[in-house]
């Protein structure tokens, strides 16, 4: 893997300039004369994303380790962050394979099938990226809270959805619902039925179809929508913070406990909790690039990238 | 042994029968893709389908595969009622126009695919599979390819990948989709013999769609042509050719002008042209009187060289075709212009006045 990465980077630049360079010439003339607006352009930008991204990041880990990495990593012997850790690795290692099987199974009927109902389908798959998340939060807590539309048959029988952890996994689900979807269904439309087809004439049960010819075909696109996934379900604020109702120690994920930590003037135990997302956000990216340039074959083949 | 009709007619030597559908009829909502479709396929048969865009050729071949459900009709496989077997049980070797390659497995792994799927019962050993494979890459002519990604193949590769990934099944019957459709024409000529010799080896019965009609002419033992979700006519190629039993045949096979006409009882009357009822009884089928359609190939019309036999026509254009050359005549105003193939060393010039008959004949109702 350590050979490939360098020589699928070296490939993606390649493959990049020849497709940008020919319509770069034909405006070429306009392009060549306004160079010092092309530069104010990219100075623009990159200043931009230093200032939005770069410096804020920088600052999360600064204020982490302002007081020593000794009290960095005190933070993280409280009982509590420990707990919001806890929590927030189980929410999102619930929701995120719930939402594997939820995304494969909808692009599947979807590109797969023709059904009523379906263009419906698609785009409230498409919801919970339009609803502002605390919307969505709102929406559980009016369903099932004490006085939500199923909170007395909930009381009754002894089950408590809002401000506990299905609440918090509900809304995580919620609102990353679209991330594997979206991300496969584009490329199964692309590829079509012909190859399940295919295998189908040749004798292979539907599952094994599925197993042998049509997962290995999304493989990369479906870890990428996992991937996003999974940051979102960890990062994710607004809507678990309207269903959490913030009962420290049982359900504040790491997004919640930084907030509550930051209004306590508990600045170094809440950028040390913000710089564990902010790794995460890190980590994430390192592994999409990993994946574009691994899958990229696989993308690239099907005429995605 | 008193087993008598199970509704086979007498005439038809059950047994030699691979496919037989009855009444085949799919509609996708308001369109009717088959219509009605009663084919028999012989075993050990080329038969093409033929037909315009849209006339339902994948539709029936997708059907007899079972990759798509009738909504009313009958299949037989070898006289059995294979309507409701599902796709997998069906031993068909299907070829898509795509060829559907396993992107992610390598043209040994593609071809390997049907054995490996079985269950393990009818499974054959790991070195079976491979001597199989092996075999089907010579059989191909693609020995030496086996590590290769589909990717890596040109388009005539990725055919015979597919062709060889669907006869390892040891299909009952062979489906090809427009298999040449996707290549270029001097690869199709070669490809085109090369599976007359294949199937003239292994003489699987077969059952492949095009819209060359060149292609179906020169390929199929027999040619079944597609109509608007029914077959028209299925016959040998010269019968197709040299007696199309509908007009739509008439008009589909061979480079034919389509002319207005009208019966009547002294004659076919064309455009400012009469042709006596004679000359018509000799060259062709006289039909009832009243609006007909005359079809009209380049070898149809022959020039005459006596001053009274004939239609005297003025030469609109002349043109080089192969070898000889071809004059462009109108038979009447407003009619579209005829080719008449002139003998060999003779050219005109536009303008010429010549006589020309007619050698065939081939009028319908309209
Ligand atoms: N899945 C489908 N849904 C709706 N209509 C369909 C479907 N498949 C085919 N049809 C319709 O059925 C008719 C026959 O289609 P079919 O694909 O069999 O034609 P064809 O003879 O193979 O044409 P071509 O030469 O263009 O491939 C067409 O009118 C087509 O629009
Ligand atoms: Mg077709």
């Amino acid at each position: 893997m350590s050979e490939t990465l360098p020589r699928a980077a070296v490939g993606a630049c390649l493959d990049a300039m020849p497709r940008h360079a020919p319509a770069t010439r034909r405006r070429g003339g306009v392009i060549d004369e306004s160079a010092p607006v092309q530069t104010a352009l990219v100075a623009a930008a990159v200043g931009i994303l230093a200032l939005l991204v770069v410096l804020p990041l920088l600052a999360v880990f600064t204020e982490a380790l302002r007081r020593g990495v000794g009290h960095y990593l005190e933070s993280f012997a409280d009982a509590d962050t420990q707990a919001a850790i806890r929590l927030t690795l189980m929410v999102a290692g619930i929701a995120v394979p719930l939402n594997l099987v939820f995304g494969l199974a909808a692009a599947w009927a979807i590109t797969k099938f023709e059904f009523v109902g379906k263009s419906l389908l698609v785009t409230l798959i498409d919801v919970p990226f339009s609803v502002s998340p605390v919307v969505s939060g709102l929406v559980f807590v009016l369903l099932f809270g004490a006085q939500g539309v199923f909170g007395e048959w909930l009381a009754a029988h002894d089950v408590q959805i809002v401000f506990a952890v299905p609440g918090l996994v509900l809304a995580t689900v919620f609102v990353t619902v679209p991330f594997v979807a979206r991300e496969l269904i584009p490329l199964m439309q692309e590829q079509g039925t012909s190859e399940e087809e295919a295998a189908l004439t040749l004798g292979a049960s539907g599952l094994r179809t599925f197993l042998s010819v049509t997962l290995p075909n999304v493989k990369w696109a479906l870890l990428y929508g996992v991937l996003l996934c999974n940051a979102r379900a960890m990062g994710e604020f607004g809507a678990v913070s309207v269903v959490s109702g913030h009962v420290r120690g049982l359900t504040n994920t790491m997004p919640l406990h930084v907030e509550i930590l930051y209004n306590e003037y508990n600045f170094v135990a809440a950028f040390a909790v913000a710089s564990l997302l902010a790794g995460l956000a890190l980590v994430t990216l390192v592994a999409k690039s990993i994946l574009e340039w691994r899958g990229g074959d696989q993308l690239e083949r099907s005429r995605r990238i | 042994m008193a087993i008598s009709s199970n509704g086979h007619a007498a005439s038809e030597a059950s047994g030699t029968v691979a496919i037989r559908t009855e009444g085949l009829a799919k509609a996708f909502g308001a369109t009717a893709a088959l219509a009605g479709v009663d084919l028999a396929v012989e075993a050990g048969e080329l038969v093409a389908l033929l037909g315009p865009s849209g006339s339902g050729k994948t539709t029936l071949l997708r059907v007899v595969a079972g990759l798509e459900q009738p909504t009313g009709g009958r299949i037989f496989f070898g006289g059995e009622d294979a309507t409701f077997v599902p796709v997998q049980a069906r031993r068909v070797g299907f070829v898509f126009q795509s060829y559907a390659l396993f992107k992610h497995m390598t043209v040994a792994e593609n071809i390997a695919y049907g054995l490996r799927v079985r269950p393990r019962r009818a499974r054959p050993p790991r070195d079976a599979i491979r001597r199989r494979v092996g075999e089907l890459l010579d059989l191909v002519q693609l020995a030496g390819l086996e590590r290769r990604f589909p990717s890596q193949l040109s388009g005539g590769q990725r055919q015979r990948v597919a062709l060889a990934r669907a006869l390892a099944v040891e299909p009952k019957v062979l489906l090809l989709d427009e298999p040449f459709g996707a290549l270029d024409a001097q690869v199709r000529r070669d490809l085109r013999r090369w599976l007359r010799e294949l199937h003239d080896r292994t003489g699987h019965t077969t059952l492949f769609v095009t819209h060359d009609q060149d292609e179906a002419l020169e390929l199929a033992d027999r040619v079944a042509i597609m109509h608007r979700g029914r077959i028209e006519q299925v016959g040998t190629p010269d019968e197709i050719y040299d007696h199309p039993a509908t007009a739509f045949v008439a008009g589909f096979v061979g480079d034919a002008v389509r002319l207005p006409a009208a019966a009547e009882a002294a004659g076919l009357r064309v455009g400012a042209h009469m042709i006596p009822s004679p000359v018509v009884a000799a060259n062709g089928t006289r039909r009832d009187d009243g609006p007909a359609v005359l079809f009209v190939r380049p070898h149809d019309l022959v020039p005459v060289a006596d001053h009274v036999h004939g239609i005297a026509v003025e030469i609109a254009a002349v043109r080089r075709a192969g070898s000889g050359h071809r004059a462009e005549v109108m038979l009447g105003h407003g009619l579209p212009p005829v080719d008449v193939v002139l003998p060999a060393g003779r050219t005109a010039r536009r303008g010429d006045r010549i006589r020309v008959a007619f050698a065939n004949l081939r009028v319908f109702p309209a």
